[in-house]
């Protein structure tokens, strides 16, 4: 039944006002288009959470659409920093951002206890790192078997994760491979889920190595070919680098960035 | 101090191989008897997939992303490009990569850059403080280098030689080197030995086993230690005989370079 709704309205019922939101994806599978359809109905206030903020949160930070952000590593990737992001931090530009910072291991783990719905996670994490110190999210708990003191981070349980994936079939069970992130874990940690797929089928070829998300584990499923660009999505198409090295000169300057949203964001119908 | 000679050496020297292929090389051979590393992207991809081409082919890439095993015939701009997935042995789920083999002690070498480095090799890539007055200056963040520095076996750092990476005191510290001397990893219960080295475009500085402060024992061809000196924001300790890096053979400069011009053609 689902497959057949429109990105937009997919994302008008699912994602609201204040909510917290992961558009996870690990470099691979970034769900960019999910992505500008928000900024397009500006959704605002959310509190974002993703591993690596990427140059799509880049856009929605600079969107002004977000008063949190929470994240592990927040560059563009090989290239350099991410400059919207920056200038919320450092500037408030155009309005200040709260961080909650962590460690990769730290934020993996607050899915994997978001998806386990447990209070939280432990790992031999953050010992001697200031970060635990920026943060209500991280603590340390005895082992009972073993006296070891542990680093404990609070569960993560999105109100919706947005994730972008291959391919789904009609009865909206979902597979993905490749680099497959923590996009099983951000699904199955949220009260709603949104996919993008390249591609619908009528039925999901066995793939070596591919994550399944059954389809009643999935609110909305959307065909939304090439919605991982810049991003890419294997088998699909490859990342364009060319874009991520283009994004910086774009997100150093305010009125660059402005423009560059006008007009292959907030015109309809060019939604990459 | 850099006599006339030093200087004939060094004008020499640089009409062969830049500083940064100097550090890559040096890099690229500190991974000679690992079994497997943990790679950062930057300067640690690329002295893990040279060394992968010279001194250790069967060297096991292990990426943040998932990818173990992975074989790229060209240098990946992120560290998670389709290449490293589609030439690995395994790809696993990003909290896998960091529970079941990084935290399960399965990683020899951890791999690092950093934005500041201090006298005990304790890192920060997380703010930088600007002044009285002005908001702290936003880095990336710990990706996963607090916990590949506690987990792995043993730590290599890669940077360029500055005042502003090598600091007298950290703005923050993100992920633990030896803290402020020997006895801070085992008070923390690191498993990892941590920091072994920390390998610049000068040379190769070296935590002394006493103090596990950073000592001096290598330059590279042409470089003086008066140079190094200048470059480190604290009083460098050297060592008492600081010896130096081989120049780079022929063999280590053709793979470096073909590395990097397939990484730029793909763009």
């Amino acid at each position: 039944m689902a497959e057949t709704r429109t990105l937009r309205d997919a994302v008008a019922e699912l994602v609201h006002d204040g909510d917290t939101v992961a558009l996870e994806g690990f470099t691979h599978l970034i769900p960019f288009a999910a992505a500008h359809e928000i900024i397009r109905q500006g959704i605002t206030d959310l509190t974002l959470a993703r591993m690596t903020p990427d140059v799509v949160y880049d856009q929605l930070i600079g969107a002004g659409l977000v008063k949190k952000l929470v994240f592990s590593w927040g560059g563009n990737p090989g290239v350099g920093s991410l400059h919207r992001f920056r200038d919320a931090v450092e500037n408030g530009w155009p309005r200040p951002l709260e961080l909650d910072e962590h460690s990769h291991a730290g934020m993996a783990n607050r899915y994997v206890a978001g998806a386990s719905k447990l209070p939280f996670a432990v790992l031999r994490g953050y010992r001697g790192s200031g970060l635990a110190t920026r943060t209500d999210t991280v603590s340390t708990v005895v082992c009972p078997f073993t006296g070891e003191e542990l680093a404990a981070v609070a569960a993560l349980n999105p109100d919706v994760t947005v994730i972008h994936a291959q391919r789904a079939d009609r009865d909206r069970n979902v597979q993905f491979w490749g680099v497959l992130g923590v996009q099983k874990e951000a699904a199955l940690a949220a009260r709603r889920v949104l996919v993008t797929v390249e591609e619908v089928v009528d039925e999901l070829p066995p793939t070596p190595g591919a994550v399944v998300l059954p389809g009643w584990t999935v609110d909305a499923v959307v065909p939304v070919p090439g919605g991982a660009h810049p991003s890419y999505a294997s088998g699909y198409s490859v990342r364009d680098n060319a874009f991520y090295r283009a994004w910086d000169p774009v997100a150093r300057d305010r009125e660059a960035f402005r423009a560059w949203l006008a007009e292959h964001v907030l015109s309809e119908g060019t939604a990459n | 101090m850099a006599d006339a000679a030093d200087a004939a050496h060094a004008a020499d020297a640089a009409a062969e191989f830049t500083r940064d292929e100097l550090m890559e090389v040096n890099a690229a051979r500190a991974l000679a008897r690992a079994r497997t590393c943990f790679v950062g992207i930057g300067l640690p991809s690329t002295a893990a997939n040279l060394a992968r081409r010279t001194v250790n082919p069967r060297l096991v890439l292990i990426y943040e992303s998932g990818t173990i095993g992975s074989k790229p015939t060209r240098l990946p701009l992120s560290i998670g490009d389709g290449e490293l997935a589609d030439t690995a042995d395994a790809v696993v789920p990003v909290p896998e990569v960091f529970n079941y083999w990084l935290q399960g002690g399965r990683i020899d070498v951890g791999f690092l850059g950093a934005a500041q480095v201090d006298r005990f090799a304790n890192v920060n890539t997380t703010v930088v403080d600007r002044g009285p007055g002005k908001p702290e200056g936003r880095l990336p963040g710990a990706g996963g280098a607090p916990e590949i520095a506690a987990n792995c076996g043993e730590v290599l750092l890669v940077l360029r030689h500055s005042t502003r990476g090598f600091v007298r005191r950290l703005d923050f510290v993100t992920t633990l080197g030896h803290g402020y001397g020997p006895h801070d990893r085992t008070r923390l219960g690191m498993p990892g030995r941590g920091p072994v080295a920390v390998i610049t475009d000068l040379g190769i500085l070296r935590p002394d086993p006493a103090t596990s402060e950073l000592t001096l024992t290598e330059l590279h061809p042409g470089v003086t230690v008066a140079q190094v000196r200048a470059a480190t924001g604290w009083e460098l300790r050297t060592a008492e005989r600081v010896g130096a890096t081989a120049p780079p053979t022929a063999e280590e400069l053709r793979e470096l370079r073909a590395l990097k011009a397939a990484g730029r053609s793909e763009a």
